[in-house]
């Protein structure tokens, strides 16, 4: 029996109690009860939508059947008019190209400024300001950087790169700090113990330690930035394989060239991502959310 | 590690770097960018930022407008995630390894969620505007359709990861596969799904209001109007409004993130 009540005396401790002190005996817990409550305010919203829709000019049952036959040309009969292979190879190699300049400057900034907003290298107050400026960037989606940098710079890969940097870095500085901020204390606690400096611990212990996660991460943002230069070329006329997308859709309205460039991008996009999934599953079999 | 394998690492670095260096620069002349130009744009275009992007007194009286697009793009774009979210869940289950029916299904699951993943959402709504025309149905499908794809990846890692054990001990009890789906899978994978959907809540609005810039939709041609029409206090404070519009949908998504997972 002493061992019995020993045993069940802990537990009161878990009874959930109101604030008058009663036991709680609603079934369910906190986090069922958010779980249901967003999923509720989902679908409310989302039936909301529909209301708030402006659906000027359209003529849904038109729309769909002319969708599917323009969908079923694109895919089934792709053709080059306006512009010859070689030049579209030429177009594809500038929105890599776009994509590869965003990622390598933005990585070899993000390095510096990771250094500065990972906790166990920085100090707190420094860490925090570098993460709300991150934060602030992130907010601003990367079209309107672009757009806003094309007034200063005129168009051009100047402005189309300048503006993809920004969420390049922001991306980078949060990937890049969480892997140095996983670095076993251990080794920074013997280096300082051994006099080192600030540098040396960052040269000697940091980074060869997360070397190759910088480079898996630096890789998975390339991917990203190849989509984001395809859009910057049809939105912003930042040039490359969207812009001509842009031109072939709408202004040409040549169905079967926007299937070709459709073609093109998507084979280097399955590419990329057979490539970076390789990535993942070997440097990060957790979780990859960024 | 010794003398010999550290050299060779080193060595490895090297060649590695060297690499990155000549791709670089390679990408740099195929696409003009000349570097000295660039890092001397940035200051100027800085100081043209804080010279011109001021919101002024007569601007606010745009705001009226202003919000009323933006409230159509964050509809939009939950709109789009919801109902993406809803048929992702079937395609998930059928393309998942522990709850596929079928390996056709299966498969054609994995291909639709490939297609229209990679293709990107670009191209998407320029094909959709050719026909639906300049309204916010554009805008729902370009943005559902990338979202899709996006979703029944992350949910079929979600299921893949969650319920391997349990399913075998329900599967043991000759439970259903309704039974098998609704009791074992969707409680252990449901918070990772409700993150993985708020996260592309918080991307779609991103999304949307480039996806509004080529459609004419939302705030992205609001964004669009003011720009073309050299009108910078405007476009500052339709920037403005995103930006407090996204941290706010970021902050309480992170709230809800953090208690259910």
């Amino acid at each position: 029996m002493e061992i019995l009540r020993g045993g069940a005396q802990p537990k009161q401790t878990y009874i959930k109690r109101t604030r008058t002190g009663r036991i709680n005996i609603k079934a369910g817990n906190k986090v069922e009860l958010v779980t249901k409550w967003t999923i509720a305010m989902l679908s409310v919203l989302t039936i909301m939508a529909f209301f708030f829709f402006d659906y000027t000019g359209l003529q849904l049952e038109r729309a769909i059947t002319e969708t599917a036959y323009n969908l079923k040309t694109m895919f089934l009969e792709p053709t080059l008019s306006h512009f010859s292979w070689g030049e579209a190879f030429y177009q594809i190699g500038i929105t890599v190209g776009l994509g590869i300049l965003a990622t390598v400057i933005g990585a070899i900034i993000a390095l510096f400024l990771a250094f500065l907003a990972a906790e166990n290298l920085s100090k707190p107050w420094i860490s925090k300001t570098v993460r709300v400026v991150v934060a602030f960037i992130r907010a601003v989606p990367t079209v309107l950087w672009v757009l806003i940098f094309a007034i200063a710079a005129g168009l051009g890969s100047e402005a189309a790169v300048l503006g993809m940097l920004f969420h390049s870095i922001a991306y980078l500085v949060k990937a890049f700090s969480e892997s140095f901020e996983e670095v076993d204390p251990g080794i920074l606690d013997a280096m300082r113990a051994t006099g080192s400096n600030w540098w040396h611990m960052v040269t000697h212990g940091v980074l060869p330690s997360t070397f190759t996660y910088l480079l898996s991460w630096t890789f998975l943002r390339f991917e990203i930035n190849f989509g984001v230069a395809v859009a910057m070329g049809a939105a912003a006329g930042a040039g490359g394989i969207g812009f001509e997308l842009f031109m072939a859709s709408g202004f040409y309205f040549d169905l079967r060239e926007v299937g070709f460039i459709t073609y093109a991008i998507l084979i280097i996009a399955i590419f990329l991502e057979i490539v970076s999934t390789q990535l993942k599953n070997r440097y990060f079999p957790a979780a990859t959310k960024n | 590690m010794n003398e010999k394998a550290m050299r060779k690492s080193r060595w490895i670095t090297t060649v590695f770097l060297i690499i990155i260096i000549g791709i670089t620069y390679l990408s740099a002349m195929i696409t003009k960018f000349n570097f000295i130009d660039g890092i001397a744009t940035l200051p100027k275009a800085l100081s043209w930022i804080f010279a011109n992007l001021w919101i002024t007194q007569e601007t606010w009286e745009r705001l009226p407008a202003i919000l009323g697009k933006l409230n159509e793009t964050i509809f939009m774009s939950i709109a789009a995630t919801t109902l993406a979210a809803i048929i992702s869940l079937f395609l998930g289950l059928m393309g998942s390894k522990t709850t596929k029916v079928n390996n056709v299904f299966s498969m054609l699951a994995r291909l639709i969620a490939s297609f229209s993943r990679n293709i990107p959402v670009v191209a998407w709504s320029l094909i959709l505007l050719i026909s639906f025309g300049q309204n916010s149905l554009t805008g729902f499908l370009a943005l559902f359709v990338g979202t899709l794809g996006f979703l029944t990846r992350a949910f079929i890692e979600s299921i893949d990861e969650a319920s391997q054990s349990a399913v075998e001990a329900l599967q043991a009890t000759g439970a259903t596969y309704a039974q098998i789906v609704n009791k074992a899978v969707i409680p252990q994978s449901l918070p990772q799904m409700l993150s993985w959907i708020l996260f592309m809540i918080e991307t779609n609005i991103r999304s949307a209001t480039l996806v509004g810039i080529l459609t004419g939709t939302g705030i992205g041609y609001t964004f669009d109007l003011y720009y073309k029409s050299l009108n910078y206090n405007a476009v500052a404070l339709v920037t403005f409004t995103i930006v407090i519009a996204v941290i706010i949908i970021e902050l309480i998504s992170n709230r809800i993130r953090k208690v259910i997972l």
